[in-house]
């Protein structure tokens, strides 16, 4: 038993329950749960509760959902919960650009657990909510010291909702300043999507900056884009590439110049806690994604936060509700002048703030250092040994030292093999290892993978990864057909290239595909 | 004596010998030669302003609860506030599966190693699709203000028209997401409605309805509780249009209530918060949109959607991503809107609670809440100066008048707050014109004797 000392491989095969669809376990007649029935008192007054609603608007055909017993659901969904590969359970560096780190136990405990959490209403008086406001004021007062900006808000969802709350900070600001003729925003190719398309939704027009030969966004490029059209530039540094673009500054100061605001998107900020901040770089606005840096689980994608900052010229035009403190209690300003509004309802997801607030407070200034050059460090590591492994090479910059993450390319064992980055995406899992991200699209850089190896892992981790890519690489040389038919230890096997798209394959619901497949 | 650098145990590589270790293995002297590339003037001097840190798990869990403690919670309180969040009974097993580390803690992974979370996000399309009768369904949006938001773009983008109707009566929560999510190409015309019924007022409907109006938007049950009788006329006043017709729906009541396409709705959305989530001051909340079977419409979803399909193997079934193209992952600025992290772990959550649930546990449920919100309704406006502020049906949330006590909502709240009574939301801000109004909400998780305490504290307060 355990793993081959010698390889550092494991004997590794995923559960596989060969789990019907909930729709298929129905047994008429079974119930999951019984629900409360009104006391007499109730019926009595108001009898079946049905008669006051009007035939017309009544429910005549009862949905066709499942009947089935509660422990057969609970076994369902325990089965699909293992049928899953999520961080708790793997190494799970794959994952680049999305910092898998580890979401410290005690905090989920807390945070989901403690009625003082879980059962509180968002539209509760001030007076009782001063331990979630506390903890609301003192994170903002923590991402404040970490990017050296002024202000926060923790009502978006999500990183891609944050980079829209800021578009609407930006359209806000120009718009007060009867600035009406600013209708761009310039981003780069290796920011994250939500970098054009966030701002796109807000009304702009989109111009993207191609790396140059070294990888960073071209400086020409950005002078020539820039005008008195220009409403922002929405930009990310390090980009996915890892690259830590040193005249970042110039980029700023060139943008700041044409009158435009300049938007830092700091999901990949895990490298650079207590290191650098947005506010030397010379940025008004900026975003953290709290399930990346600050630890908060990314619970099959979301719910999270993504927690905007800006400068004080900027602060008026934050969403609202704010907290404020007054020296005794904390409550909430509601107050909108100037504001954008609202991006979503109430306070976000407040149950996040506790855990990056517990993650913070627990590392403080000299952990979240020590974070952050660990990951750093593990980083640098993994690419000296993938450096090593035939077929793995580094498109841009290969002879600098990378921050927290970096974008390999499986060019040369395509060429080599024909085995592609998708095929030993597929195989790595069969060792145990969650399936690599690869890139955002269109892809740059050929057959790519992107991995990030934050501080939660160990040499003996990082040393184990290597070894499944070393391994995939030489049955891709010795047997490609092995990898390109990947997965084989998995939950289930290929699927083969999509006709998913087609009209009359197209099956998002259960009962879509039993219409579709009768026909 | 100098103090020792903690080894922290979520760092690894933090315990100094593995540091060096690997230091010396990279080729670096120190730490900072791996940060060549940052120069020196944006390098950050000294340390960053933070509290001391809280180094042991014990300290640190007592200091947390210590905080969570200051909060007053609705397991101690009587808690009669709705208005878009409601206090709903959340079944152990929903618990028990989104604690679940794998599913807490998974992302964005394939359909293999993380086919579980593919599945349960397709049961949850699948279940959600049962529930409102529909065919077509994403993965879920942020909350129930965003679905809003995202279906009348949805319905801008199929007709190329930029007006929007929606009622007066709109969540005012969800309206400011709105009208932040309709700049700067879409505009928003309100209707008003009937000051005795609620209802919407079709005779304006029908003056502010066009060939420009790209969507009539209606909430039903509305935002203050009452189901809009009128929503199939309205539903045909749209299309004659040529409009499309969205209806925010509340998924507890549609086990009892006709789901928005029985009444001429191709777009309904809302939010699933009452389907298993606690209430998390409004961090449970998480949006849905389901439409019919339509390209028309299925083009026009901004976030992924999990395709069932075959593998290789003969009878089993896997997931692919549909109309990857259609999403700004696929496209960047050209895909629609922007999507990205939202409400996953949530989607499986509710399709826990609608698997426990079926046919009958909705009914139930839907039948209980249309029962407690009656008898409290009935007895709440039996007090003298209290008045139901509306004669129509309702489901859930109902809106009292206390224009003929001489006491303001603000005054009332405050007094049952003493009495550890969480009274209504105060409408007298949002809707000036109903007066000292608020919105009460009794869920099933409320017993004739919760109310008939709230009678009694109220009688004596007023």
């Amino acid at each position: 038993m355990g793993r081959d000392q010698a390889t550092l491989l494991r004997k590794f095969h995923q559960a596989r329950w060969d789990e019907p669809i909930i729709l298929e376990l129905s047994v008429p007649g079974e119930r999951g749960i019984l629900v409360r029935k009104v006391e007499k008192g109730v019926r009595d007054e108001v009898e079946d509760g049905i008669a006051s609603i009007p035939e017309s608007l009544r429910r005549s055909v009862p949905p066709k959902l499942p009947e089935v017993n509660q422990v057969r659901v609970l076994r369902h969904f325990m089965h699909l919960s293992q049928e899953t590969m999520g961080t708790d359970v793997t190494i799970d560096i794959s994952q680049g650009t999305c910092t898998m780190k580890y979401s410290p136990k005690v905090q989920e405990h807390i945070a989901t657990r403690h009625p003082g959490m879980a059962e509180i209403h968002p539209l509760q008086p001030d007076i009782s909510l001063q331990g979630l406001l506390e903890i609301i004021y003192k994170l903002d007062c923590f991402l404040q010291a970490i990017s050296g900006l002024d202000r926060f808000t923790f009502q978006p969802g999500g990183g891609a909702q944050g980079v829209y709350t800021g578009a609407s900070i930006v359209r806000a600001y120009h718009a007060a300043r009867g600035d009406v003729n600013r209708t761009e925003v310039i981003t780069t190719m290796f920011s994250h999507p939500c970098d054009s398309a966030a701002p796109a939704t807000a009304g702009y027009k989109i111009i993207t900056l191609m790396p140059d030969d070294l990888g960073y966004p071209d400086m020409n490029a950005l002078k020539a884009a820039l005008s008195e059209r220009t409403a922002a530039i929405f930009i990310t540094n390090p980009e996915d590439t890892g690259i830590y673009n040193p005249r970042i500054a110039e980029y700023v100061k060139a943008a700041h110049d044409a009158g435009a605001l300049c938007y830092y998107d700091q999901a990949n900020a895990n490298g650079m806690l207590g290191i650098t901040r947005a506010k030397e770089a010379g940025f008004d606005l900026c975003h953290f994604n709290l399930h990346k840096t600050f630890s908060v689980p990314h619970q099959c994608m979301g719910g999270s936060v993504g927690a905007v900052g800006c400068r004080d010229e900027l602060k008026k035009f934050l969403p609202v509700p704010r907290v404020g403190f007054d020296g005794k209690r904390y409550y909430l300003d509601y107050e909108a002048n100037g504001s954008i509004g609202k991006v979503r309802s109430f306070f976000g997801n407040p149950q996040s703030l506790v855990k990056a607030y517990a993650w913070i407070l627990h590392h403080g200034a000299d952990g979240l250092r020590e974070a952050a050059e660990c990951a750093v460090l593990n980083n640098n590591y993994l690419e000296k040994k993938l450096k090593e492994v035939p077929g793995v090479s580094v498109r841009y910059s290969a002879d600098k030292r990378k921050l927290e993450q970096i974008r390999y390319s499986w060019e040369k064992l395509y060429e080599d093999t024909g085995v592609g980055t998708e095929d030993v995406m597929r195989r790595m899992a069969d060792y145990g290892l969650q399936h690599y991200w690869m890139s955002h699209h269109p892809w740059i850089v050929p057959q790519p993978f992107t991995l990030e190896p934050c501080e939660s892992y160990s040499k003996d981790d990082l040393d184990e990864y290597v070894a499944v890519l070393r391994q995939i690489s030489k049955e891709a040389y010795e047997s490609p057909e092995l990898v390109k038919n990947a997965p084989h230890n998995q939950v289930v096997h290929k699927v083969p290239e999509p006709s998913i798209d087609q009209p009359e394959r197209i099956a998002v619901t259960w009962r879509q595909y039993l219409k579709k497949a009768a026909k | 004596m100098t103090q020792e650098k903690p080894v922290f145990p979520y760092i690894p590589n933090s315990a100094p010998e593995v540091k060096k270790r690997m230091l010396k293995e990279v080729g670096a002297n120190d730490i900072m030669d791996l940060y060549a590339e940052i120069p020196q003037q944006l390098r950050f001097p000294g340390q960053l302003d933070l509290p001391e840190p809280i180094l042991d798990e014990y300290s640190l869990k007592r200091h947390l609860a210590g905080l969570l403690e200051k909060n007053k919670n609705c397991a101690d309180y009587l808690n009669f506030l709705g208005a878009g969040c409601a206090e709903h009974f959340v079944p152990a097993v929903c618990d028990e599966i989104n604690g679940r580390g794998e599913f807490l803690t998974a992302y964005v992974g394939e359909s293999y190693a993380d086919h579980g979370k593919w599945q349960a996000l397709f049961e949850y399309c699948s279940l959600m699709g049962e529930l409102l009768d529909m065919d077509v369904l994403s993965c879920p949006l942020y909350d129930g203000a965003q679905a809003a938001a995202t279906s009348v773009r949805m319905a801008a983008r199929i007709n190329g028209r930029r007006e929007i109707i929606i009622p007066r009566t709109m969540s005012p929560e969800s309206r400011l997401v709105l009208r932040n999510y309709c700049q700067p190409e879409l505009s928003l015309s309100e209707v008003g409605f009937d000051p005795k019924t609620g209802q919407l007022d079709l005779d304006e409907l029908r003056k502010k309805v066009s060939a420009r109006t790209a969507a009539v938007f209606i909430e039903n049950p509305s935002y203050l509780g009452f189901l809009e009788g009128g929503a199939e006329e309205i539903g045909k006043l749209a299309k004659h249009h040529g409009a499309e017709f969205i209806v925010h729906t509340d998924p507890t009541c549609l086990g009892v209530i006709a789901p928005p396409v029985h009444y001429g709705a191709n777009i309904a959305c809302g939010d699933f918060q009452p389907l298993g989530m606690h209430m998390q001051a409004g961090g449970g909340q998480a949006g849905f949109i389901a439409t019919v079977d339509d390209m028309k419409y299925v083009a026009e979803f901004k976030d992924l959607m999990f395709g069932i399909t075959d593998t290789v193997q003969e009878g089993e079934y896997g997931f692919g991503e549909v109309l990857f193209d259609r999403t700004s992952y696929g496209s960047r600025e050209k895909g629609k809107e922007y999507t990205g992290t939202t409400t996953g772990l949530w989607a499986i959550t509710a399709a826990v609670y609608l698997s426990l649930m079926g046919p009958k546990g909705m009914e139930q449920t839907g039948r209980t809440i249309l029962q407690m919100s009656q008898y409290a309704a009935k007895r709440l406006a039996r007090i003298r100066g209290v008045q139901a502020a509306f004669d129509s049906p309702f489901f859930k949330e109902f809106v009292l008048n206390f224009d003929k006590t001489d006491k303001t909502v603000a005054q009332i709240n405050e007094a049952l707050l003493e009495k550890k009574i969480f009274g209504g939301k105060d409408l007298s801000k949002d809707f000036p014109e109903l007066g000292q109004s608020s919105l009460y909400c009794v869920t099933e998780t409320k017993t004739q004797e919760d109310i008939d305490t709230l009678v009694s504290v109220l009688e004596k307060v007023i």
